[in-house]
């Protein structure tokens, strides 16, 4: 377990090393210049070459790559001062850059908001589970039964309607037009734990409803397959209850194909969900991000990917915990 | 109320039990007018091809089949209570307790994420709810230990994939026998074992049924498994029982051709070189659509020794066969025996011929 944690943790660290390079070198290799938004926004769109060059050497894009990478790395563990042409701003560790569009920190941005996505993850992925799994196993008990096929034929209907129309809609209607539940707000957690619930109740609903359809399907089609097992026939001929049957013997075998799709779902929403925070005016990390790669923000970008990189690497680490834990034949190594 | 039965009685009664399932094909017939006994202390093996029905009938003995997809009718006595039809209460309290179902292939059949010891611990908490988890736990041990497993108290916190197929099959049969059922059905229990293993595993069962004297229902393609273990065999094709008698009738005097069919596809080491092993032609009927008259016609080499078209137009009833009490046979073969020895036993045993001179 110790050595699968240190072989996965170092190489999941490449991994995301990997990442950063790379989004820094087609930021600075890419078709236009990465200062050349910030040049027209600053110059009300009178960005002459002049000016370009002049923004190109605030931002620190005529020194080679690798001096500017490796100033932004080691920020990462030490104390640096960024100098944007004459300005100077104090970037205290872990320096993630600061944003070319306001000058704030990132790092700032980013506490502040990724709670804001955290709580949307937890509360979207619960729901996943709860309602998609528990609809799964019962259609699953019944199958081929009418209940079943109006399900599976519902669940399909639903989730071909794109998602921010389902999200769009919920707004307008449950929000806008009836308030049958508040406008969305994000109140942190330990501030009300109560506002923070309520705040976000609609969101959830919206993104676990639409996302638990998927999976009733995957926990749906592996339970009918872990149902025809010969051990679940086993289990019968014990003589235990049904329940007993299904929720210990078929349910758990029917869980990993489930989790695998799950660990992942975990580190996408993780790394922020643009639809959900735009339509309900949410202060994510999701937003930011594109907001961020329209005006070729550098270090915002980098860092909403490294959220996406890094959320990958350890939902997998997690998942494949998790698979050894529910199955013993699985061995960490 | 049924009184306890002693040895002596029939424990399970099976009468006239037809099993059909309804598919989008068509209503499939699993298992047709069967009727069969088994008494305490006694085997009985039921033997034919894949698809003759024969797990199909002992599952319904558990009631194991899904009460919405599976018509059954007929009855089935376990010590005198009527199965046929019982709630999945009553039913419940049968499963695993008075009636042990045991299966082949021990790697499927057992749970690969639970301990073995947790698996029969499970079994037997099940039908003893008062039994605290150590006594479950040593009554698990214990079993193991009767089974022959080397190391027990070791193997009891090992996994199923941490067992070898013999190991695998003894745990098994460690589970069926936990709670002392009075009746173990033993489906194909040595399949998928090599053949040492194989005759340990029969052993076993044996030595068990002793001690205990319960009624073992032992369900094989084997008639070498039957031979060893069964005191009464039946012969079961496309669903219906076609050949019923004890294990020494059926087996040197048998009556229909589907039995003469078995014995001659059995392979033997220890036999004549000019023994043959003829494998039985065609392959085993649809039930969606079994063929008409006896169902073994399209593959029965002595059809034409029947005068008319009897074969093919008729069902033969099952019916006392020329020798042997309680012998039975579903053949319209005039002269059934005289058959076997003019023609069948000549290939399949020429030694026997010889010493008949």
């Amino acid at each position: 377990m110790f050595s699968f944690l240190v072989k996965r943790i170092l190489s999941g660290s490449l991994i995301v090393v990997l990442v950063s390079v790379m989004i820094y070198a087609l930021f600075w290799y890419g078709p236009k210049s990465p200062a050349l938004e910030l040049c027209r926004r600053d110059t009300n769109n009178r960005c002459t070459p002049a000016k370009l060059v002049e923004f190109e050497d605030r931002l620190g894009y005529s020194n080679p790559i690798y001096e500017e990478y490796g100033k932004w790395a080691k920020g990462l563990v030490a104390d640096r001062t960024i100098i944007h042409g004459t300005s100077e701003y104090d970037c205290p560790a872990p320096c993630l850059g600061i944003s070319y569009r306001d000058k704030s920190l990132v790092t700032d941005q980013f506490k502040e908001r990724f709670p804001v996505t955290v709580s949307l993850a937890v509360g979207a992925s619960a729901l996943y589970l709860l309602i998609g799994v528990t609809v799964g196993v019962l259609a699953a008990r019944r199958r081929g039964s009418v209940a079943d096929k109006a399900l599976v034929a519902s669940t399909l209907v639903f989730s071909s309607i794109p998602y921010y129309l389902v999200a769009l809609l919920s707004f307008l209607i449950l929000t806008l037009s009836t308030s049958v539940f508040p406008e969305a707000k994000y109140v942190p957690f330990l501030d009300d734990p109560l506002a923070w619930f309520s705040g976000l109740l609609l969101v959830w609903l919206v993104m676990g409803l639409y996302g638990a359809t998927a999976y009733t399907r995957y926990s749906r089609g592996s339970m009918v397959e872990a149902l025809g097992e010969d051990y679940v026939r086993t289990a019968r001929a014990k003589g235990l209850r049904m329940r007993t049957v299904v929720t210990k013997h078929a349910l758990r075998s029917a869980l990993v194909p489930v989790i695998t799709i799950f660990g992942l779902d975990v580190a996408f929403l993780l790394s922020g969900t643009v639809f959900t925070e735009k339509i309900f005016s949410l202060e994510g990390i999701g937003k930011w991000g594109i907001d961020a790669v329209n005006i070729k923000d550098l270090p915002v970008v980098q860092a909403t990917t490294l959220v996406l990189a890094v959320s990958v690497v350890v939902m997998n680490i997690i998942v494949d915990i998790v698979y050894s834990i529910l199955d013993p034949r699985v061995r960490l190594a | 109320m049924s009184t306890a039965p002693t040895s002596g009685d029939p424990y399970l009664v099976v009468d006239d039990l037809t099993v059909r399932f309804p598919t989008a094909d068509g209503l499939v017939q699993a298992v047709t007018g069967l009727s069969y006994q088994v008494e305490l202390g006694k085997t009985l093996g039921i033997v034919g091809e894949s698809g003759s029905g024969k797990s199909v009938s002992s599952m319904a003995v558990l009631g194991l089949h899904d009460r919405r997809s599976a018509q059954i009718s007929g009855s089935i006595k376990v010590a005198g209570t009527e199965v046929v039809g019982l709630s999945e209460g009553r039913m419940r309290e049968l499963r695993g307790n008075a009636v042990a179902m045991i299966f082949q292939d021990a790697l499927a059949s057992l749970h690969p994420f639970y301990k073995i010891g947790a698996q029969l611990a499970e079994a037997y908490r099940t039908h003893h709810p008062k039994a605290t988890k150590k006594e479950a736990r040593s009554r698990a041990l214990e079993m193991l230990e009767r089974v022959g497993i080397p190391q027990p108290d070791k193997r009891i916190d090992q996994y199923p994939h941490q067992f070898s197929g013999g190991m695998r099959q003894r745990a098994m049969i460690a589970m069926g026998l936990i709670n002392d059922p009075s009746l173990l059905i033993a489906d194909e229990p040595t399949t998928a074992l090599d053949v040492t293993v194989q005759a340990q595993i029969l052993d076993l069962l044996q030595d068990l049924q002793q001690e205990f004297n319960s009624a073992i229902i032992i369900i094989t393609h084997d008639l070498g498994v039957v031979a060893e273990m069964a005191d009464d065999v039946l012969v079961m094709y496309a669903g219906r029982a076609v050949e019923y008698g004890s294990a020494k009738e059926v087996l040197t005097r048998p009556e229909m051709p589907y039995t003469w069919g078995l014995l001659s596809s059995v392979p033997d080491v220890a036999a004549d070189t000019n023994a043959r092993m003829i494998p039985i032609p065609g392959a085993p009927p649809s039930l969606l659509d079994p063929p008409s008259g006896c169902p073994f016609h399209p593959r029965c080499a002595h059809r034409e020794k029947v005068p008319g078209d009897l074969c093919r137009t008729e069902l033969p009833e099952l019916l006392p066969a020329v020798h042997g009490e309680g012998h039975l046979k579903r053949c319209h073969l005039a002269d059934p025996e005289a058959v076997f020895a003019a023609e069948v036993l000549p290939e399949i045993a020429p030694e026997m011929v010889e010493e008949k001179r």
